[in-house]
């Protein structure tokens, strides 16, 4: 469904096979795992038994003596870093709690928190070395739930650290609550006393993991003129840099990030773990060392996104949200930096809410520090309101998508930062729900029931650069910075070729080195199609440009008399002058030299996304299953450039929120030990847990990009949580509002109400 | 440690190497023979990102200790192209978009592989069966268990 006449567009909106394909599904792609210079040393990490304890004493000398042990690494080995915030894409880190989240310096603050690390000549002789590493400590009490950290007595993670309010002055009192900021306008207070009906819930969600399946790995060398060459799975290759170089007290310059290909991120791999210890570790022994994690690794010391606690009331009146009050706590983790801001910015979004105050709290716990996870902060808010408004409805005996159609943002109206959506597709994707075959099958049978959901994402800009090469035969190579994590390559080299108007195969793109490529920022926040893609163009213009102005001294006109149609330069004053763009190619070396474009650019108008979902679920009530039976996923794509992609980031989407909703959490006990850091413990979706995800791209184009793209990674999380929630109340009549809704929880609750 | 000589046939070759009897054979593969195309994702058998086709069937390479490869027929991604010619479920699932970051493909395929091998012409609940051993994170599975389907439609069209 497209909402304007489209462009005659020659390539965009097609399905290529991607220029990375062949190597990928040869196994001939090289990841972070598969790199291996000759004279390779292996570290490994000793982490924290203890969710909580002072580090009294390690004691490295007798791990230093095992056999084939070449370093040992503990925090006095990192420069004492500055107490400043740096940001990187989505989030920011405060650098000396990243040198510190990196290598424990006093404290542990979680389980598997990373204490000291050694080099050895095998991994086998790494890992015996690091469990000889002695460490005293001291116990301290843990705190593990967002809300048990916020009473005044709780035990303090930093007895320093003092509640920022609306970013400014800072509680008298030490505090586990890192900020807290509030979102405000109109009068709730009267406004919910003049609804008709008022919802007032509470809601909770667990802390969940990413999921890639490619653990963090990384390779250093630290070189003896002291240039540091990293090797690493990233999204952000520059963003590695910038924090390792941060942490290690380097230039910028002196630090060379390779990203090799990455197994999946969604923002877990924005940040950094391992590339600072295997770069020291590299520096004590004048050899490459690889750090790479395991699986258990993963789960404790890396990601997760936040577990949430959510109050809201919601007032309607006369059909409409008139106002909401809601109180928001995220878990931070070990160190500030929940997505709670983001939360609460997002969640009223897809509607138009003229009353509203939203308490944001971002709390720290002994848990791991959280990092982006595919829209931060977004699906448990999402999960909130989009319960109360489908609780709402039900009581009011509304129907829950023309609610939705009727209460829908729109170009003009604010989001509760104040901002203005521009055009956007908001009320089109309720629309195309309504309209779906999905929608408008009955669904019958017991336990049986229907929910729907909407949810919002910003999607980012930020900064990126291209550099684009014609060659000699007319074929250009695309150099770009931004970290292909699932397609990107070809949507950019789709842009470049519908700009040049040349066939896709004759784009190669390159993922580029941080030495080789002006800076990127992370790939994330769904801006890579987007915000590289508008340098991608700028530099086909620039090129087009080029091409144009040589045209004109070969054949004696102005500039302006020279045509760029399908790809062929024309004469306007004399139509058998004519060159096709390989012609030009050919002739770069006498018209002037090589043709090259590029762009370096802050990508604005990103165009935020919306998403509007429909589940059909059967709830076994006595084993306490939910089967997905079918799940129709409308989004708002703006323009799809590879369209098969963009149906592959919705349908990865809902099935991590698909995860999310029914079975994954970070479960740990009562002294803060996680205990299912594996894949058969912590529970992901299989091909059996799910049906083929119908997806209905609905194409608003962004007013802010040139083929109107919006980003369409994130969103797509956003609305499954609460959808399956209010299907299971559909099939149930009881609503669940704490995730996951697992089969043990839906026994358990049933049985209460029975 | 002392290490053990080891003869297997290795995607089609005969191949001798000396390993760590503690090795598994995801490591061996990937460490002693540069052999990377079949990942760890878990190393403990519970993600599929390591399999590989053990004489005729297919289990999780790093559940395998490389010594029980004595004399065992291996097939790891890398020998599922005949040459420079993709097997058609690798070309399947490049045209049906069936990866995303692709660190789960190798595994899917050659456990696909040994799908189709032993039976042609599975259906759609066959497939996901089969393939439940296999974690992908990317693509939600949709795109892979209709590559599959149509890469066996393709297989039957040729005989
Ligand atoms: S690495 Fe072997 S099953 Fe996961
Ligand atoms: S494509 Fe990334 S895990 Fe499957």
């Amino acid at each position: 469904m497209t909402t304007v006449e489209r462009p005659d567009y020659k390539i965009i909106g097609t399905s290529p096979i991607r220029p990375d394909g062949a190597e990928k599904v040869t196994g001939a792609a090289r990841y972070a795992a598969d790199f291996k210079p000759a004279g390779l040393l292996y570290g490994a990490i000793l982490r924290s038994p203890h969710a909580h304890a002072r580090v009294i004493k390690i004691d490295t000398s007798e791990a230093a003596k095992m056999p084939g042990v070449m370093a040992v690494a503990t925090h006095t080995d990192l420069p004492a870093a500055a107490d400043k915030v740096e940001a990187i894409g989505e989030s920011a880190v405060n650098l000396k709690e990243l040198s510190s989240n990196i290598l424990a310096h006093d404290k542990v603050l979680y389980h598997g928190h990373a204490v000291a690390a050694v080099a050895a000549r095998s991994h086998f002789e790494a890992e015996a070395a690091a469990r000889a590493i002695k460490v005293e400590y001291e116990l301290l009490p843990p705190v593990l739930d967002v809300r048990d950290a916020m009473r005044e007595d709780a035990p303090l993670l930093d007895e320093n650290r003092h509640t920022k309010v609306m970013g400014g002055q800072t509680s008298d009192k030490p505090s586990n609550i890192a900020s807290h900021n509030r979102f405000e306008d109109g009068d709730v207070e009267k406004a919910l006393a003049e609804s008709d009906h008022v919802v007032d819930r509470e809601y909770r969600t667990r802390m969940v993991h990413q999921g890639y399946i490619e653990p963090h790995s990384s390779t250093a060398m630290w070189n003896s003129d002291d240039t540091i060459q990293i090797y690493t799975s990233t999204q952000g290759a520059f963003g590695v840099r910038s924090l390792t170089s941060q942490v290690l007290a380097v230039p910028l310059s002196s630090i060379r990030v390779t990203p090799l290909e990455i197994g999946g991120g969604f923002g877990g791999k924005t940040v950094i773990y391992l590339d600072p210890v295997a770069a020291v570790l590299s520096r004590k022994t004048g050899k490459p060392v690889k750090i790479s994690m395991n699986r258990t690794d993963v789960f404790e010391a890396t990601g997760p996104t936040s577990g949430s606690y959510i109050h809201i009331k919601l007032g309607i009146k006369d059909g409409k949200i008139h106002a909401v009050d809601a109180t928001m706590a995220y878990e931070a983790g070990a160190f500030p930096g929940s997505p709670v801001g983001a939360g609460a910015m997002t969640m009223l979004s897809p509607y138009d809410v003229p009353n509203f105050r939203l308490n944001a709290y971002d709390v720290v716990v002994n848990k791991p520090k959280v990092a982006a996870y595919r829209a931060p902060g977004a699906p448990a808010a999402a999960f909130a309101i989009e319960q109360a408004i489908d609780e709402a409805c039900k009581a009011l005996k509304l129907d829950v998508l023309n609610f939705r159609d009727s209460n829908s943002s729109r170009e003009g109206v604010k989001m509760v930062n104040g901002v203005a959506h521009p055009r956007i597709g908001a009320e089109e994707t309720v629309q195309a729900a309504l309209a779906s075959d999905h929608w408008k099958s009955p669904i019958e049978g017991p336990n049986r029931g229907r929910g729907v959901a909407s949810g919002f994402w910003f999607n980012a800009g930020m900064q990126s650069s291209v550099i684009a090469g014609v060659n000699p035969d007319g074929t250009v190579n695309l150099i770009e910075g931004s970290t292909d994590i699932g397609g990107t390559r070809a949507s950019l080299a789709m842009q470049l070729a519908e700009t040049l108007q040349i066939p896709f195969e004759d784009v190669r793109p390159v993922v580029a080195d941080t030495d080789s490529i002006p800076h990127n920022d992370v790939t994330g926040g769904s801006r890579v199609t987007f915000a590289t893609g508008l340098a991608t163009y700028e530099a086909g213009m620039n090129i087009r440009k080029q091409m144009a102005e040589r045209a004109a001294k070969l054949w004696n006109c102005s500039e302006d008399d020279v045509d760029y149609i399908d790809g062929e330069l024309h004469c306007k004053k004399d139509s058998t002058k004519t060159l096709t763009f390989k012609e030009m190619a050919a002739q770069q070396a006498r018209t002037g030299g090589p043709i090259t474009g590029s762009a370096s650019l802050v990508a604005r108008g990103a165009g935020g996304a919306f998403a509007t979902h429909i589940v059909d679920v059967e709830v076994d009530p006595e084993t306490g299953k939910v089967e997905i039976l079918r799940y129709t996923a409308v989004q708002d794509v703006g323009t799809a450039i590879h369209r098969a992609y963009v149906e592959g980031q919705i349908q990865g989407g809902v099935v991590q929120g698909i995860g999310w909703a029914l079975n994954e959490e970070y479960f740990y006990d009562e002294e803060g030990h996680l205990r299912n850091s594996s894949f058969l413990d912590y529970r992901m979706p299989t091909t059996l847990d799910v049906p083929y995800i119908e997806t209905i791209v609905v194409e608003v184009p962004n007013p802010g990009h040139p083929y109107g793209v919006r980003g369409v990674g994130e969103v797509p999380i956003v609305p499954p949580l609460a959808a399956i929630a209010n299907a299971i109340e559909d099939a149930t009549g009881h609503r669940f509002t704490e995730l996951p809704i697992s089969p043990r929880r839906v026994v358990e609750e049933l049985n209460q109400l029975s | 440690m002392r290490r053990t000589h080891v003869s297997t046939r290795l995607n089609g070759d005969n191949v001798d190497f000396l390993c760590e009897p503690r090795q598994s054979l995801l490591e061996v593969l990937r460490d002693n023979l540069g052999l990377t195309g079949s990942k760890e994702g878990c190393n403990n058998g519970n993600c599929g990102a390591c399999s590989v086709i053990l004489n005729g069937r297919v289990v999780n390479s790093c559940c395998v200790l490389a010594v029980e490869t004595e004399g065992a027929e291996v097939t790891t991604i890398e020998g599922i192209a005949e040459g420079d010619r993709l097997h058609p479920l690798q070309q399947v699932f490049l045209e049906e978009a069936a990866l995303q970051c692709g660190i789960c493909t190798p595994g899917f395929i050659v456990a696909s592989k040994a799908l189709l091998d032993k039976e042609p012409h599975p259906d759609e609940a066959r497939v996901r069966h089969w393939l439940a051993n296999n974690l992908c994170r990317c693509t939600g599975y949709d795109k892979i268990v209709r590559a599959v389907l149509k890469a066996s439609d393709q297989m039957e069209a040729k005989v």
